[in-house]
Formats: C-alpha cells, sequence, structure tokens
C-alpha cells in the first residue's frame, strides 16, 4: 500500500528545550519524560518527576537587563538575501537621527552576520567592562552587537551547532551592557530555527514589541514569509506588518521602471491582504543601496531624496505608529 | 579505503558524485543554481540521472521552482520514493528530487525545528530515499554554516570520495565576506570545492538595453582569483529565469491548496519546464558551467583515487 508521508506538528515548539533529543514531545507534554524518545536524554527524570520545572536561569538575568530597553523589535523573513539587515540598519539609523533616542541593534545570524559591514564598524572589537559586554556605538545613540566583533578574521566561519548559538544569544541579552533604551532592533538569520526560537524564548517574559517581516515580490520569497508569520502564530509575536523589498527597478540611464523579481502572484500586497497584517511599504531596488550597505554608509544620509529614501521614512514612520509612538 | 556501512553509505552507494551548492548569505541564488545544475546536467546527456535533494528545512524552494508544488512523498517497501520532475516526458524519469516541502500539509506551515530534529531529518533524506542509480546528486543547502551543513558532512563522511562543492555569491562586498566564511567552512571539513558562481552579476533594462550592475559585477571573480579557486562563471540577473523558477503561469485561482489539482497542474507545467529552461538565455550561459562542473568532478574522481583531494588550501 502507498501512503502519504507528512511530517508529525504536533508539539509547541517554545517547550522543546535547546538540547532535548530529536522527537521531544515538549517538556509541558503529558509525554514529558515518558515517551520513547525521553530515553537516554539528560533531563528525562526532570520531566518524568513531574515537580516544577524551573526556567532557564538566564531568565532573571535578562529579564533585569532587558527592564531597561522600551520597545524591542524582530526583523524577520523565511527567506535569505531578502534586505533583512539592511533594513534593521536603515531602521536603526532613523532611530537614532534623533538625539534623544538611544538604539540598539542585535545581530543573531551567527554564521552570516552582516551588520557590521552595513554599518560601517567591521573593524571594531568588543570590550568588557564591569557592566558587561560594551556594545560597539556607530554614533553616541547607536549601539550594536553581533558575533562579527569577536571573529579574529572577517573570513572566520563560525560551524556552531543550535546548542551554542543559544547559549551566545542569551548571553548577547544578558552580559551586554545596553543601558537604558528605547529601541532593541533584532535582526535574525533566514529560517525559522534555534536562533528564532531562542530569541523569542529568552524575550518572554520582557515581552517583543512586535516583528515585522521583510520579502521580495516573488512568490519563491512570499512562501518563505508564509511560513515565517506562521511561525509567529505559533509563538505568539506579533506581526506589525509586511515590507516589500526589491520592488521594481529603475534603470539608471532611461528612468524606465521594470520588475526583476516579478510578483507574479500578486506580491506582498496580496499576501498582506490574505494573512490580514498591513502592508508597511514597498521599497524599490536601488543599486544604490547595495553600494551603501558595502560601504558601510546609511543611504538614507547620502541619498535622501531617492525614492527608496523615501520609501523607507514612510515605513519608518508607520512602524512608529504601530508601536504608539508617533 | 573500506567505506563503512552505514544506511547512508549504503543508499549513496548507487550515486555517483554529490555536488553540494553552498552560500554563506541567502537569496544569493543557491537554489536556483541547484535547480538549473539539476536541469542542465539532465539535459546533457539523454541517459544521464540527476537527483536534487533541497536540505533548506526552514525555507524549501526546489519544489516551486521545479514545478512541483503539491505534491506528496510515497512510501515503498524500499523507502520514500522522490517525486520525479520529468514523470511526464514518457520514457524513463530521470530527475528525482527531494524536500522537505514535499512533506508539509500546507504551503504556508512552518518547521520550526531545533538542531536535533533537523540533523535527523537530514539523515532520514539521505538514508531512506530511494534514490535508485544517479550520475549526479545534487544538494541545494541553507544559508549559512551551522546544524544543517555539520550534519550533511557528517552523514555524508563515508562517501567523502564522491563529495564535491560550487560555491555560489552575487557581487557584493556583504556577500562575497559570507562566501568567504562558506570557503573557510569547505577547507575546515575538507570538502573539495569545484568553483565559484557568482550570480546576479549585471542586469540588462528591458526596455533600454542598458547593463546595471544592481549588485555590483565582478567581486565573484576577484574572490576565486585571491582563492585561488577555479571560477565557474558569471550569471546576469534574468528575468525571465526568475518568471520561470516562480511559475508565473500557474494560475492560482483559489490560492491552490486544491490537492489533487494543484498537483495535476504541476505536472503537466514541470514537464514543460525543462523545455522552457532550454529556451531562456541562461541555460546557454549555465551549461558552460555545467561542462565546467562535469569535467572538474570527473577529474576530482580521477585524482581522488591517487590520494588527496584537489584542495588549494
Amino acid at each position: 500500500m502507498i501512503v502519504t508521508q507528512r511530517a508529525a506538528q504536533a508539539t509547541d515548539p517554545l517547550s522543546v528545550p535547546s538540547n532535548a533529543p530529536e522527537h521531544c514531545p515538549g517538556t509541558e507534554s503529558e509525554q514529558a519524560g515518558k515517551a520513547d524518545a525521553c530515553n537516554g536524554c539528560a533531563n528525562q527524570e526532570i520531566c518524568a518527576s513531574n515537580t516544577p520545572k524551573g526556567p532557564d536561569p538566564a531568565l532573571p538575568f535578562i529579564r533585569a537587563r532587558m527592564a531597561s530597553v522600551k520597545r524591542k523589535l524582530l526583523v524577520l523573513s523565511g527567506k535569505g538575501g531578502v534586505g533583512k539587515s539592511t533594513f534593521t540598519a536603515q531602521l536603526g539609523w532613523a532611530f537614532a537621527a534623533d538625539d534623544s533616542t538611544q538604539t540598539g541593534v542585535m545581530d543573531v545570524d551567527i554564521s552570516g552576520p552582516s551588520i557590521p559591514t552595513i554599518l560601517g564598524i567591521a573593524a571594531e572589537q568588543v570590550h568588557s567592562s564591569a557592566q558587561g559586554w560594551s556594545p560597539v556605538y556607530v554614533q553616541d545613540n547607536l549601539g550594536v552587537m553581533s558575533v562579527g566583533f569577536m571573529l579574529p578574521s572577517s573570513k572566520d566561519a563560525v560551524m556552531w551547532r543550535g546548542p551554542k548559538k543559544n547559549g551566545l544569544i542569551a548571553q548577547f541579552l544578558k552580559d551586554v551592557d545596553w543601558g537604558e533604551l528605547d529601541y532593541l532592533v533584532i535582526d535574525t538569520p533566514p529560517g525559522t530555527s534555534d536562533e528564532h526560537l531562542s530569541v523569542v524564548q529568552y524575550l518572554k517574559e520582557s515581552g517583543i514589541d512586535g516583528a515585522i517581516l521583510i520579502t521580495t515580490p516573488q512568490e519563491v520569497a512570499l512562501q518563505d514569509v508564509r511560513r515565517e508569520f506562521d511561525f509567529c502564530r505559533k509563538v505568539g509575536v506579533k506581526v506589525l506588518g509586511l515590507v516589500e523589498n526589491m520592488s521594481g527597478f529603475v534603470c539608471p540611464s532611461c528612468k524606465g521602471e521594470s520588475q526583476i523579481f516579478k510578483p507574479s502572484t500578486g506580491g506582498a500586497e496580496r499576501l498582506a491582504k490574505e494573512l490580514s497584517i498591513p502592508l508597511l511599504g514597498k521599497v524599490p531596488l536601488d543599486p544604490r543601496i547595495g553600494k551603501s550597505a558595502d560601504y558601510g554608509v546609511s543611504f538614507l544620509d547620502e541619498y535622501p531624496e531617492s525614492p527608496a529614501s523615501i520609501a523607507y521614512i514612510d515605513i519608518i514612520e508607520k512602524i512608529r505608529e504601530a508601536l504608539g509612538d508617533a | 579505503m573500506a567505506i563503512q556501512e552505514t544506511p547512508v553509505a549504503r543508499r549513496l552507494k548507487t550515486v555517483k558524485h554529490v555536488v553540494i551548492v553552498l552560500s554563506g548569505k541567502g537569496g544569493v541564488g543557491k537554489s536556483s543554481v541547484s535547480a538549473q545544475l539539476a536541469l542542465s546536467l539532465h539535459a546533457s546527456s539523454p541517459n544521464v540521472r540527476v537527483g536534487i535533494l533541497d536540505v533548506d528545512l526552514t525555507g524549501p524552494s526546489i519544489p516551486r521552482m521545479l514545478g512541483l508544488d503539491g505534491h506528496g512523498v510515497h512510501q515503498s517497501s524500499d523507502g520514500w520514493v522522490p517525486v520525479y520532475a520529468d514523470a511526464k516526458s514518457g520514457g524513463e524519469p530521470r530527475l528525482a528530487c527531494m524536500s522537505v516541502g514535499f512533506l508539509l500539509k500546507n504551503r504556508g506551515d512552518s518547521v520550526v525545528w531545533r538542531g536535533p530534529k533537523k540533523n535527523a531529518m537530514i539523515r532520514q533524506f539521505l538514508s531512506d530515499v530511494r534514490w535508485g542509480e544517479l550520475d549526479y546528486l545534487v544538494i541545494d543547502t541553507p544559508p549559512g554554516t551551522s546544524d544543517e551543513h555539520l550534519s550533511l558532512m557528517e552523514h555524508l563522511a563515508p562517501v567523502q570520495s564522491k563529495l564535491s562543492a560550487v560555491i555560489v555569491t552575487t557581487p557584493q562586498a556583504v556577500a562575497l565576506l559570507d562566501a568567504m566564511k562558506c570557503l573557510s567552512f569547505t577547507r575546515a571539513v575538507s570538502l573539495p570545492v569545484l568553483g565559484l558562481v557568482e550570480n546576479m552579476s549585471g542586469y540588462v533594462c528591458p526596455c533600454c538595453g542598458e547593463v546595471s550592475n544592481v549588485f555590483s559585477t565582478g567581486g565573484g571573480e576577484e574572490m576565486a582569483r585571491r582563492e585561488k579557486l577555479t571560477f565557474l562563471g558569471s550569471m546576469p540577473v534574468d528575468t525571465e529565469l526568475v518568471t520561470l523558477l516562480d511559475a508565473a503561469e500557474s494560475d492560482r485561482k483559489n490560492g491552490g491548496d486544491d490537492d489533487n489539482a494543484a498537483s495535476a497542474e504541476a505536472e503537466a507545467r514541470s514537464f514543460e519546464l525543462l523545455q522552457r529552461y532550454q529556451a531562456t538565455s541562461s541555460a546557454k550561459l549555465f551549461s558552460t558551467i555545467t561542462a565546467e562542473v562535469t569535467r572538474a568532478v570527473a577529474a576530482g574522481m580521477a585524482k581522488e583515487s591517487g590520494g588527496e583531494p584537489p584542495e588549494s588550501g
């Protein structure tokens, strides 16, 4: 007989500890400690004994550290290379444009940190003080933390499995001396895996104010964004809205607009409607955005008149509104 | 060296070469290069057999690109049956495809898995899929150098001599930085690199023909020279190809969730895909890359029997 194989999806992803075996039923489950998969797990006895399970020891420290952070934002996208880091950087710069606003940018893309390059601080190092690790400052009110600052050379690959990545993310949240922050913008790697679960888990108590989903117009990207939205729903993170990046390209010589990544299935507009989330805006593809990112300068400051800058500023304004900070 | 008999080794005995498509950065076109490599290898000879395995578990794009959205995987006594992209071509199917996308109920379902579970899935893909005789198995990977990559290398260790990698990058500095990390990874796990592909190098304006370097240009070639890698070629942004792989022609009137209709439609389309791909301008450019890959793989095998893999560390 032919049987169609389906992936089992019953457990609550948030209740599976990072060092659990492959088929962990989740610590909150009835089956905790009793399922077949639990045999050999280091935590089996704790789960089976039904005693109240202690939270992660890092949690109180994270809560204490995050108490001085007003707004915590996630920048997400299922797909890679759609402009998460570029958008995060623009958002950071835009928030920090107001001298009285303290902004932090945290890059949890452990195996491909781009934030240091985009913000033009790739050569910096992290210093530790009595208060913890000091973020690297782009300007007085814009602090940044990324694994990129900790590598001996930019060529070095970080080949880590999940638990080690989670450990570093916990450290970023509890050991970094962020100080008083108005905004903490968190840039994530593509996908819905360890890094995403860990950030959400660690910030559950402190609360995440919302997530911004980034996409490009073609269906291949929208598919992945649908998955990311599903992830947000599963873990209970509010989605502030969707941004369509690389939306149309204006030829610098003839000014004719063409679609490099065609919105074959209606693009972000249709997806936003389908998922009933706001479409925050569309940013056209401008080669100067990529250039600015390579040189580590702020696109908004360099080309304030360009259509892309206007789109960015409009989107950022909408995000402020959605947060109630406008 | 005696090959250890792990289930993966046993299963991959009938596979001649494994080509892993890597890139440190996301969205540079790993999946589209993998898909093109598979299509182009498939077209290179009337009896070459190609498999394509998508280990991007949280963002599988291969099903969409090969027009196989909506298919399910069937179980047989000899393991999972891959989905054949050329099932409708009449002859013996020889383009096998496997992805986590085939295992999801809905297109929008997310796979929220941590490392150990991803590791198990990859092991299953390698040991439980009934690939049959294959000349090439192309493996599409997620961005980064993390769980999926380490698991892949770990499980493929018994067939190390069949492995080689192709690195994909785009020309801008941010992507090259990640490509360098990826290269360090291949060196750390002693995976021979066949060469580097520079993707999205230049875009031809459809109205005036002006070439703009949307993501700059030449960076990949420069990196290949610096790191003494073979430069396999650069691919411009080809909207025709983007549209083709995005399957724009599929008319999804009701969201496309109707399983039967979607898969029947998809089957008809995927067979067409092979022919339509041949008509794109990218296909011609890519065929030189494929020729280079085939040549390097064959040369690598020859060298392999003599000793060390061709590594310019």
